[in-house]
Order: C-alpha cells, then sequence, then structure tokens
C-alpha cells in the first residue's frame, strides 16, 4: 500500500499506561503495523516527524511545555484521539486541581516549589479540538482496536453514551451492591464491557461521567449505602474531579 | 587545547517517561554531565490525602503504569501492616505469581523491545519485524504470557482489578492456573532461552565500562527476595525494612522533578544488577546457567550489564512461578473473601522489588481508615545520583569518539537503568496539615 495512514503517538501528563496497553496487543501489533506506518513515538522508537495523519494522545496536561506541544501537535495532525481517562477529562491527576496549588506545590518539594511550573491538570479539550475519545484507565484494547479499524477505513468512530449497568446487566453479573460493596456503574459511560464488576470489584468511574448523569442521585444512593456525603463526593471525584468541580 | 563538548538529547527516546541527557564540556574540563528529568510533576500527594484505604492502591497504581501490579502490592503491605489486615498464604501465593508475571513482562519488554535495538543498531524494535522475526515474535510470546498472568489472576495486567487490601475480590479457577502453568513450562520456558541465546550473541556489543558503587535490594533468607525481605546494602548489609528512610535519604536538585537518594557514598544502585549481586546465590541452577551463559559474574559494577541481569532473573521467575502454581494447584483454591475489617490505624510501611528496584510506599491512617501522610520512594529516584556519576566517569573516558557517538552511549547507559520517569517524579513525602 501506497499511502498508508501515518501514525504519531505522544505522551504527557499520565502513566503511560495507555501507551502500554498499546504494545500489548501481542496478536495484532503485526496486524496492526500492515495497516498504518507509526512515524513518532518517542517511548518505542527514535525519530520526529512533521505531518500526521492520525495522532494517538495520552496524558492531561499541565506545564506550560504540555499546551506549547500539543498545539505543534494539533498544527500537524489531520485526526487527533484522546487517549484514556487523562487525556479526555484529566483523569486522576485532576484530583490536584481541588486543592488550593501552592499548597499542593509546597507539600511535595517545600522550599523549591518554585522550581518547576505546573498548571491545573486539563483535559487535552480544554486547550485544543479532539476528535476521537478512548476512555479508560487504563483505555482498554477492545474499544482502542475498534477506534483504530474506524479510523483506518476512514469512518467516524461510535463514542458509546449508555451506562456501565447496562453493560453490566448485559452480562449477567453478580451486582457488586448485593454484596454490600458500592459503585458508579449508574453514572459512567459504558464501552469497557463493566470490566471491573465482573472481577467483583466496584466501578470506579474511570471512562467518564454519562451525558447528564444525576449525580445528586448516584450520592444518595452511596450515602444510602453507608458513605458518609463527605466520602460519597470523594468517591465521584476519583477519575472525574474537573467534570464534578467544574474546574475545565 | 582540550576538547569541547555540547550535548543535548532532548525528550530521550525508548524509556518511560521524559529525560533530557545534557553534556558540556571546556577545554576537556567537565563541567556538566547528567541526566536532567523534565517529565511534568503529578503531586500524588493531594491526591491521596483523605482517601480511604480502599483507594490507595487504585491512586498509587496510576503513578506508572508499567509499574501498575509493584505499586499495588507494596501499598497493600503498606495498608495491611498500617490496619493490622492479616492476609492468606493464598493471598501471598498469588501475589507472588502476579510479581514474577509482571517482572518477566517489564524484562522482557526493556531487553527486547528497548534495548536490543542499540545492539543491532536501529533506531527501534519495527526494522527487527523484518529483520529479526523470531526474536520479535519470542518477544511478543513472552509479554503475552506475562500478560496473561496479570489478566487471570488479576483480570488486567495494566492497572489489575481484583486485587485489593485483604487479598482478592474475586479468585482464579484452578483450570485457568493450570493451562498457565501448562503454557509457562511449554512456551515460556523455550522462549526465555531462546532469548538468553540472541543476548549470548549480542554480549560483544556490551559497553565495557566499570564503577564501584553500592547496591541495595532486599533479600530473604528463604527466596530471590522480590514480594519482601529486608533491605540488603553491599556496602553495609541486612537492615529490617521500617529504616527505608535512612536507607534512602531523599534531596532536591534543580535539574530534576524528581528528587534524588543516596546512603553510604555519592550514589547507589537499584533494579536487576543490585539484586543480582545481593542475591545470586538463591537463584535457581537453571538461571545460573544463563548467568553463566551471558557472562554475568557476582559483584558486577558494570551498570550496562542490568539487561542482562534481566534475563538472568526472568528465568528463576518463570520456573519460580511454576513452582509456586504446583503448590497453589496442589492444595486447591480455596474460596475466600478480602479481609478489610482493620484491626488498628496508625503507619504502614511497605517494601517490594519492582522490575526496576526497590520501592517503598509509607502511609499514615487515621480512625476511618483515611490517609493523613504518605510517602513513596521510587527506584528509578534512586538511581538517578548513580546515572550522573557514571556519566561523569564515562564521558572522560570516551572523550575521544565524538559528540554523536559519546551521546549515543549515554543514551544507552541511561536506557540499561530501564528507567522509569514517571515513577519518579511522582514522589510523595507529605505531612499533611490541615
Ligand atoms: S488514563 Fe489511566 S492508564 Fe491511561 S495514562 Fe492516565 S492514569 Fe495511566
Ligand atoms: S455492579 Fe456496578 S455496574 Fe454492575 S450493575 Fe451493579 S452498580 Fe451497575
Amino acid at each position: 500500500m501506497a499511502n498508508k495512514p501515518r501514525v504519531g503517538i505522544f505522551d504527557f501528563t499520565g502513566c503511560e499506561g495507555c501507551e502500554l496497553n498499546q504494545l500489548n496487543f501481542e496478536d495484532q501489533l503485526l496486524d496492526i503495523l500492515e495497516h498504518v506506518e507509526i512515524v513518532e513515538w518517542r517511548e518505542a522508537m527514535d525519530g520526529r516527524s512533521e505531518e500526521l495523519d492520525i495522532a494517538f494522545v495520552e496524558g492531561a496536561l499541565s506545564t506550560p511545555d504540555c499546551i506549547k506541544r500539543i498545539h505543534e501537535i494539533r498544527r500537524k495532525t489531520k485526526v487527533l484521539v484522546a487517549l484514556g481517562a487523562c487525556a479526555v477529562q484529566g483523569g486522576i491527576n485532576a484530583l490536584k486541581n481541588i486543592r488550593p496549588i501552592e499548597q499542593v506545590r509546597e507539600e511535595v518539594y517545600g522550599q523549591d516549589k518554585y522550581l518547576f511550573p505546573t498548571l491545573p491538570a486539563l483535559p487535552l479539550s480544554a486547550v485544543v479540538k479532539v476528535d476521537v475519545n478512548v476512555r479508560g484507565c487504563p483505555m482498554t484494547q477492545l474499544e482502542f482496536l475498534k477506534v483504530f479499524t474506524a479510523l483506518v477505513m476512514g469512518k467516524a468512530p461510535i463514542e458509546p453514551g449508555n451506562s456501565v449497568c447496562t453493560e453490566c446487566k448485559l452480562k449477567d453479573n453478580e451486582c457488586v451492591y448485593e454484596k454490600g460493596m458500592i459503585c458508579l456503574g449508574p453514572v459512567t459511560r459504558a464501552g469497557c464491557d463493566a470490566q471491573c464488576p465482573t472481577f467483583g470489584q466496584y466501578c470506579t468511574g474511570c471512562r467518564g461521567l454519562v451525558p447528564e448523569p444525576n449525580v445528586e442521585a448516584m450520592q444518595e444512593i452511596l450515602v444510602a449505602h453507608g458513605l458518609s456525603m463527605d466520602d460519597a463526593r470523594k468517591k465521584l471525584q476519583l477519575f472525574n474531579a474537573n467534570q464534578l468541580e467544574g474546574v475545565s | 587545547m582540550g576538547t569541547n563538548l555540547d550535548i543535548k538529547v532532548h525528550h530521550l527516546t525508548r524509556v518511560e517517561g521524559h529525560g533530557d541527557i545534557v553534556v558540556n564540556m571546556r577545554d576537556g574540563v567537565l563541567e556538566k554531565a547528567r541526566l536532567e528529568i523534565v517529565e511534568a510533576p503529578r503531586y500524588f500527594e493531594a491526591m491521596l490525602k483523605g482517601r480511604n484505604f480502599h483507594e490507595a492502591a487504585i491512586i498509587t497504581s496510576r503513578i506508572c503504569g508499567i509499574c501498575s501490579l509493584g505499586h499495588q502490592m507494596t501499598s497493600f503491605k503498606a495498608t495491611e501492616q498500617a490496619l493490622g489486615l492479616e492476609v492468606s498464604e493464598q493471598t501471598v501465593l498469588l501475589r507472588k505469581l502476579l510479581v514474577h508475571g509482571a517482572t518477566i513482562q517489564s524484562n522482557v519488554l526493556h531487553a527486547l523491545f528497548l534495548a536490543a535495538p542499540d545492539f543491532l543498531k536501529v533506531g527501534s524494535v519495527f526494522p527487527l519485524v523484518g529483520t529479526h522475526p523470531e526474536v520479535v515474535l519470542a518477544a511478543l510470546r513472552m509479554k503475552r504470557l506475562a500478560n496473561d498472568i496479570g489478566e487471570v489472576v488479576s483480570g488486567r495486567a495494566v492497572h489489575p482489578i481484583s486485587c485489593v487490601p485483604g487479598g482478592f475480590t474475586q479468585l482464579p479457577s484452578a483450570k485457568s492456573l493450570a493451562v498457565l502453568r501448562e503454557r509457562l513450562e511449554k512456551q515460556m520456558l523455550p522462549d526465555l532461552v531462546f532469548a538468553a541465546d540472541v543476548v549470548a550473541t549480542l554480549a560483544g556489543e556490551i559497553p565495557d565500562f566499570r564503577r564501584e558503587t553500592e547496591f541495595i535490594s532486599l533479600r530473604s533468607d528463604d527466596d530471590y527476595a522480590l514480594y519482601d525481605g529486608d533491605i540488603c546494602s553491599t556496602d553495609t548489609g541486612r537492615v529490617p525494612d521500617r529504616e527505608y528512610r535512612r536507607m534512602s535519604n531523599e534531596f532536591v536538585v534543580p535539574h530534576s522533578t524528581s528528587k534524588h537518594c543516596k546512603v553510604n557514598r555519592s550514589s547507589y544502585m537499584v533494579g536487576a544488577l543490585a539484586r543480582w549481586n545481593n542475591n545470586h546465590d538463591r537463584l535457581c541452577p537453571e538461571a545460573l546457567g544463563v548467568a553463566a551463559k551471558l557472562g554475568l559474574k557476582p559483584d558486577c559494577h558494570n551498570p550496562f550489564m542490568n539487561t542482562v541481569a534481566q534475563v538472568v532473573e526472568s528465568v528463576h521467575c518463570c520456573l519460580d512461578a511454576m513452582a509456586i502454581l504446583d503448590r497453589l494447584l496442589a492444595a486447591g483454591i480455596r474460596d475466600e473473601v478480602p479481609n478489610q475489617d482493620p484491626t488498628r490505624h496508625g503507619t504502614g510501611i511497605g517494601a517490594t522489588e519492582v522490575p526496576r528496584g526497590i520501592l517503598y510506599h509509607e502511609y499514615t491512617y487515621d480512625r476511618q481508615g483515611r490517609i493523613t501522610a504518605a510517602n513513596c520512594i521510587i527506584p528509578t529516584g534512586q538511581n538517578l545520583a548513580n546515572i550522573d556519576d557514571d556519566m561523569v566517569k564515562l564521558v572522560p573516558e570516551v572523550v575521544d569518539r565524538g559528540e554523536a557517538a559519546i551521546a549515543h552511549l549515554l543514551e544507552m547507559l541511561v536506557r540499561a537503568y530501564d528507567p522509569c520517569i514517571s515513577c519518579s517524579v511522582h514522589m510523595l513525602d507529605v505531612k499533611f496539615t490541615r
């Protein structure tokens, strides 16, 4: 094929778990490489590139340098894909946004707090246009493959809008509330195939809130299951602090 | 006139996280040779403050995807100690199995995908798909199987799901464990031996460099310590893990968003080579055989040999994982629920060997099981001072080779440590004040 899509993979503030998950397609990796040309990926190869058809971007934006780099990437890219909770919502990094930044810096670096510049952790969409979201922490491989296939075939990927509960019920899982646990499935976007409840763990909300979530009702359910109002709010903030507290 | 050098490798490739190499030499005098860590700090302590003990590992595992299992294990151990949560023998065995899987996965990824391209003189693993397909396929098979251990036992290899403080929310079936056991023996072992043979053919490419330093790792009486043990230094011997602060000593330097560490000298090294130097007598005969074949000897002070030590210990991890599976299968999987009823509160410490070296977590919990203080010391942070010291010795030794060759050699040096820069800048060392 003469014109395989040129792909770049980039990382900002995150744990690189989403990127790692791309190397974890042991069975499909070689097929993937047949269909695209990876021209820029710092974590796995040397070299830089000037023009890209697709950029997969992991991580939140949290320093002035991040903001500069995401602009450069946007400028040279046709389709920009946000990979994972950090890039889509700010993710777990956004927890720092709900506390005064001065205090946060002082706690880690003490009197050296001004050595390193920092900003609130922002989702990519707060700074540039994002064309496609692949959600989750880490992003699920199944969903990545779907999005990837759609993009290579020139189609627009579909983003699920229903809740994790709908997927969980389809799988006939025992609801973890039955075991005396709590769960954020009712307000969390589907697409992970209810991975955590399937392994007996509660949903932590990593995929972001459903469109028009009923946060109040969710909080009441959590309180009815023994959490304090404060703890209920904290549970919801874990991956969604920016959305809930209106930071971005 | 002496030599002038101006080297700046911006955003070093094929390492996890963002770092720059900077070297300046004026008239033959080395002014600067160091790794600058430019990764954005993430301020994990702000995320942990006031969080419930259920969430500690969920949050700290997001420090780093590659090391997520290691962070979880260390976090559980610290939480369980602080809250007085006893865990069953079955839980410990399953955790050790997970640690072996994660160690093999990380070591193989580093040795064959990130470091091998240097020895084969290419810029990434991708050209090797064409030139060395059998190596790439073996590496992919090993990674797959190592990840499958994580998936079978904990639901997911990156940010595992079902392991929680006190145990597991769901247990693997005996059948799925038996399949793993079979695959480890029939697939993983031969692939590892093959990988060792490949590395043996490249051994001549490993730079000959030596700088005496201190090595620190865990050590235990009965096994090659990964999940548990005392802290052991090649300079001063064994101490219990509660002395970890003295055995790591963090300090802030302006050229790095990650703190540096030192103990008995200006720097020390952690990781596979440190484990080898401290614990080679605890390795199984098969792993020792591979070490002999690869020319790895005790008291090795060549950091470039870290990659070789990773291959050697992977062989041990595979065989020990098989032995653990035999024990689990012989006893049968007992249906248990996680023990999450705290019997006390206060401070707990966890020390674990993760692929890149010794990792410490310390948490203090209040009566409600909420975090009031946290500290977390990361392997790569501990290695940074050692890397800088290596560079200062190495650069003058190779000064005649020209800037490009020196830069490349320094990149190889940094990569040999398999640094995990995301981890290293997410240090927590905080007393929360309200
Ligand atoms: S979304 Fe989760 S897995 Fe992905 S980079 Fe962020 S913390 Fe890591
Ligand atoms: S376990 Fe969670 S996701 Fe599943 S049905 Fe119950 S609340 Fe919904």
